[in-house]
């Protein structure tokens, strides 16, 4: 249980997706100036990737490791992310038409976030078991969350800010970003995986 | 025979993924866009065609494609408001060609008014009227009910005698904008 714990919390926090291995920089760019968007995906992510990761799991445990198919499994884990997202953005286009207006592209590119690939294949090299391979894409999708919703604060404070000329817009933001993956980078050590 | 495998083991991947969204797709079907309804119940129902579209319901639909949020002149600024809201857009300022550029203040709401003396009572008002805010009879004076008047100034026109004319809503607290812009503002280096 511990364990289970431990990795949770290493990937939310030592490991993040975004600030510490730089995944998934693009809607993490993209979709955070406005923190109700920025809320709204990260329901969507986190739902894409823990389903992913579960998928895949299944489908390199039982189909692919079985039949000596392994090199199929990038092939098969993008099969398996774009049905996901696309049973995702039907919930969503159902169940809220403006959270769906405003995730607009973001929505379907889910599919190419490199952090749901980054997740589904950091399993299979790190031999996550099923439990843990839930895990571990949950708390990835956690992290980027956190991560996401915490941006979007500060650059929704940052457009009020009076930034010297050269800095405003995406500069100012870069260099946030940055500031925060180095205030991230101070979790390293605190969970031994 | 390792390749047909791996075909056939894509393939049926690919099958049972699609059999899933192909049952998704059907279970979520959305009927019509919902948000036109939504935005179609904001708009104020006066079917005045101002904005450039037969009715509410056309607008609210263009809306919902991505046209301007600013063109319903008797919404006015409350309106635009609640589209923006609802959309997730910036609040803009209502389109230039609803403004009447003869007084200073044309952002202001308008309501129309009959020059009583010089009406001749040919019902011409009442029939353009989208509201039934105009009453009167053939060869009796008109009268516009000002609680009803959307100011859409669709009577302005059809009127022979030209009596009728747009005058600004008195200042009341439910309807005063205070314009920050009138206040002029140095920026600091």
């Amino acid at each position: 249980m511990t364990d289970y714990l431990l990795l949770l919390v290493g990937t939310v926090l030592v490991n993040n997706f975004v600030l510490v291995q730089f995944l998934g920089l693009c809607p993490f760019m993209g979709v955070s100036s406005r923190t109700e968007t920025a809320i709204g995906m990260s329901f969507a992510t986190v739902f894409v990737m823990t389903l992913a990761s579960l998928l895949s799991y299944l489908v390199t445990t039982y189909l692919l490791t079985p039949l000596n198919l392994e090199y199929l499994t990038t092939m098969s884990f993008i099969l398996v992310i774009a049905v996901v997202v696309q049973f995702t953005e039907m919930v969503v286009h159902k169940t809220s038409a403006s959270l769906y207006r405003l995730l607009g592209i973001f929505l379907p590119l889910i599919t190419t976030n490199c952090a749901v690939l980054g997740v589904a294949l950091l399993n299979l090299r790190l031999q996550h078991n099923f439990l843990e391979s839930i895990i571990y894409g949950f708390g990835a999708s956690a992290g980027f969350s956190l991560v996401l919703v915490m941006f979007s604060a500060m650059r929704e404070k940052l457009a009020n800010a009076d930034v010297p000329a050269p800095f405003k817009g995406t500069a100012i933001a870069m260099i946030t970003a940055g500031l925060m993956s180095l205030a991230f980078l101070g979790f390293t050590g605190l969970v031994k995986i | 025979m390792s390749i047909l495998i791996a075909i056939l083991v894509l393939g049926i991947i690919a099958g049972v993924f699609g059999a899933l969204l192909g049952f998704a797709s059907i279970r979520f079907k959305v009927d019509a866009d919902p948000i036109v309804d939504q935005l179609d119940a904001l708009l104020p129902q006066t079917q005045c065609g101002q904005c450039g579209y037969p009715g509410c319901k056309p607008y609210a639909q263009a809306v919902a494609e991505g046209e301007a949020i600013n063109k319903c002149a008797p919404g006015g600024e409350d309106t635009i408001k609640k589209i923006a809201d609802l959309m997730g857009v910036e609040v803009q300022p209502l389109d230039d060609s609803h403004q009447h550029s003869d007084t200073d203040n044309s952002n202001r709401p308008k309501v129309a008014f009959v020059i009583e003396e010089d009406c001749i009572g040919c019902t011409k008002c009442i029939q353009a009227c989208p509201v039934d805010a105009i009453i009167g009879a053939a060869k009796q004076m008109h009268t516009i009910i000002t609680d009803e008047c959307t100011g859409c100034d669709l009577c302005v026109a059809p009127c022979p005698v030209d009596c009728i004319e747009m005058r600004d809503l008195p200042d009341t607290i439910n309807n005063w904008q205070w314009d920050l812009t009138s206040i002029p503002v140095k920026q600091l280096d």
